[in-house]
């Protein structure tokens, strides 16, 4: 006789028990599914492997000018050819393909720090601390990413024998500076938006510190946008590098990197254009495979989209 | 039961209004304003009112999730609002909260293990590392739900099951008083059966004390031993279920009382109702002299001056405490409290027909036909499944349905 209410009372979920719900295996489960997260994923590996291991795929000495044979077109012994100096140009893209993995990823990183720390103490305490930093916020928005790195790096330029990290690490502080806004405002109303949850009040009423709610509250339900962005901005990131390279103030020669050999290239674009053709190339897939790889991030982290 | 456990003195909770450019204060939202009521050791004190009279900001200024205004709670001889620090920390183990809304009150990327072994992680002295888990099962255990779904997430619950997890939460510091803002509203009308008995067994068991706020008068009516109804932040009546319930004599709790859906035929059209006209006031500019002059239908010149106190007043038997100057009772329906009467084994119940309770008779249910006469007259509280005697703990979620046959 209790058997229809027996109906309505048994749970909702079947037996598949320990489903599990954190926030990287949530998003994992639908990212697996999807053919674009796989294609990009397949790129940037072989970026980064690039990036950690350029040898694997050259023999050539990347800083080997051959004065003798320049600017020669595609051909058995140089693949992409040679540029203005005589080096070979696939050695140069391949070993290029460091500089801009470097400063996407470590920019992407800083700024998710900078501006996670930022927009959750805003969000999360409010009051004269939100003011100020929502202010500090405005200006740097208010600042051209491009604009900002040009008079940056303008005004602090690299010397002739500069460390290669030091080169490196100057584009990914000038990136930081100029790129966590949109970060911290995105952390900062996600945070806006978790915090009055009952949840939330739950764990204060039974006297958790403030520390404790960011930490297994607030951040589990609330990063998943900004991962999004950084993801996003990876590929953001890697363009304004190629971009400052390309205007001699990102990376300089010695270094190697897309944007300098962009722009080393533009000198004989009517006459040898496959010097300007493979760098150019390898960026656009770069940017290419960062930004699929947001896009499927997102629909991945996204609860609306599905 | 004369144990005051926690006393609220004229408790206030205004919020500022923010206007102009400057973004000065402009006026204040009166969400509380003046309530003061004590709680006994042991008894369920309910609070009911219409959507926006400040029942829930009174639960969160009592649970200290909001710093009150003015006004002073004293728990347990300690003044609540003047502990800091670690001192409230410690105090906050004995008063607890269940909210509301069963799908927000549980952190989504959590188990339920994670959710219900919190508490102990917060008080790390209360239960040794070694034994959370155990403790943790145990809870589970007690408010119902399977033990062993202890790495399941929330969203694999229904919402009875989540508010059962919610409850856990709360009772796991082993509190004495648990605040339950509408902890009902939200579940379907059998759930909610089901909760409510949880909730007047674990009081049982664990003595706890708790302020019940709701908007359903029958469910207040079910489960608590004195009500407090409240009008635009002001406690307009005060007293024991059965005097509020038979005897009111705010004009405010009558209307109340009024609405109350029979659902008996034979009543139909033969009670009176009492309408309120216009809507409730703004309480950012309540009324002056008595709130509910405005829409009171006994209101005289006297109302829109002089503001009543919350005092004893006669209600024909003896008196309780009430905010109005023409304090008189008047019957609204003729109901009947259930809550004792022995179950009707004709129809079909929404629980298990615990058969211990009918031990007495040999294992025969009652059904003369005078109980049968009474209980149709109840049933005017519309509450019925309610009140079947049952046991909780036998429902426990996947269990085979065999063993809840009571033919075993």
């Amino acid at each position: 006789m209790s058997e229809p209410i027996a109906a309505g009372f048994s749970p909702g979920a079947t037996d598949d028990v320990d489903e599990a719900r954190s926030l990287s295996q949530d998003a994992w489960r639908s990212l697996r599914k999807s053919t674009m997260f796989w294609v990009s994923v397949g790129l940037i590996g072989v970026f980064v492997l690039m990036a950690i291991w350029p040898s694997l795929f050259t023999q050539t000495d990347p800083t080997f000018g051959d004065i003798n044979n320049v600017r020669a077109k595609p051909n058995a012994d140089a693949w992409f050819g040679t540029d203005t100096q005589g080096y070979d140009i696939f050695a140069r893209t391949i070993y290029g393909a460091r500089a801009s993995i470097i400063v996407g990823l470590a920019a992407s990183l800083t700024t998710l720090l900078l501006g996670g720390v930022i927009g959750v103490l805003a969000g999360f305490y409010g009051g004269w601390l939100d003011a100020l930093f929502s202010r500090v916020t405005d200006i740097f928005y208010a600042i051209p990413l491009i604009l900002g790195g040009i008079l940056f790096m303008a005004s602090f330029p690299n010397g002739a024998n500069s460390n290669y990290f030091v080169v490196v690490g100057k584009v990914v502080l000038v990136l930081t500076v100029f790129g966590w806004t949109t970060i911290a405002r995105l952390m900062r109303s996600s945070v806006l938006q978790v915090k009055p949850n009952e949840y939330v009040l739950a764990a204060r009423a039974l006297g958790a510190s403030p520390w404790r709610i960011i930490k297994s509250h607030i951040l589990p339900n609330a990063l998943a946008p900004a991962i999004v962005v950084a993801t996003i901005n990876l590929g953001v990131f890697i363009v304004v590098e190629a971009t400052l390279s390309f205007l001699g103030i990102g990376l300089t020669p010695p270094a190697i990197s897309w944007g300098v050999a962009i722009s080393d290239a533009l000198v004989a674009v009517r006459t040898y254009p496959h010097i300007l053709l493979f760098p150019s190339l390898f960026l656009s897939l770069a940017v290419l495979a960062f930004i699929l790889l947001g896009d499927a991030v997102r629909d991945a982290f996204d609860p609306k989209s599905r | 039961m004369a144990d005051v456990i926690l006393k609220a003195d004229d408790l206030v909770k205004h919020y500022p209004i923010k206007g102009g450019v400057l973004r000065t204060t402009v006026g204040h939202v009166k969400a509380v304003d003046g309530v003061s009521f004590e709680l006994h050791r042991g008894e369920t004190l309910g609070i009911v009112g219409e959507s926006g009279c400040g029942k829930s900001t009174l639960g969160r200024v009592l649970m200290r999730l909001e710093e009150p205004t003015a006004g002073t709670v004293n728990f347990d001889g300690i003044d609540m609002f003047s502990q800091s620090g670690s001192a409230m920390r410690k105090l906050r183990r004995d008063i607890q909260i269940v909210f509301q809304d069963p799908y927000t009150s549980l952190n989504p990327r959590k188990t339920v293990g994670d959710i219900v072994a919190e508490p102990f992680e917060i008080h790390p002295d209360v239960v040794p590392k070694g034994g959370r888990k155990k403790a943790v099962q145990e809870l589970l255990a007690l408010v119902g739900l399977n033990p062993e779904h202890i790495n399941r997430y929330p969203h694999q619950f229904s919402g009875g099951q989540r508010q059962r997890i919610g409850i856990a939460r709360g009772i796991a510091l082993r509190p004495k008083v648990l605040i339950c803002d509408e902890p009902v509203s939200a579940l379907d009308v059998s759930v909610q059966a089901q909760v409510i008995n949880l909730m007047e067994k674990l009081q049982d068991e664990l003595g706890l004390s708790y302020i019940f706020i709701a908007h359903d008068l029958s469910v207040v009516r079910h489960i608590s031993d004195r009500v407090g109804v409240m009008y635009l932040g002001r406690m307009v009546e005060l007293g024991t279920e059965e005097e509020i319930y038979q005897r009111p004599t705010h004009p405010y709790t009558q209307a109340l009382l009024s609405a109350v859906p029979v659902p008996d035929p034979t009543m139909r059209g033969k009670r009176e109702q009492i309408v309120l006209t216009g809507d409730v006031p703004s309480p950012a500019n309540p009324p002056k002299g008595c709130r509910f002059h405005t829409r009171c239908f006994k209101a005289q010149e006297r109302c829109s001056v002089d503001d009543p106190e919350l005092m004893d007043r006669p209600d024909g038997v003896a008196a309780h405490r009430s905010a109005c100057h023409y304090a008189e009772p008047r019957v609204i329906v003729e109901t009947v409290d259930v809550s004792a009467l022995a179950p009707d084994p004709r129809f079909a119940t929404t629980d298990v027909v615990d058969h211990d309770a009918f031990s007495d008779d040999g294992g025969l249910l009652p059904a003369d036909a005078a109980s049968m006469a009474e209980r149709s007259h109840a049933s005017g509280e519309s509450e019925g499944p309610m009140d079947r005697p049952h046991d909780i703990t036998r429902v426990v979620d996947n269990d085979p349905s065999e063993k809840r046959d009571p033919t075993n």
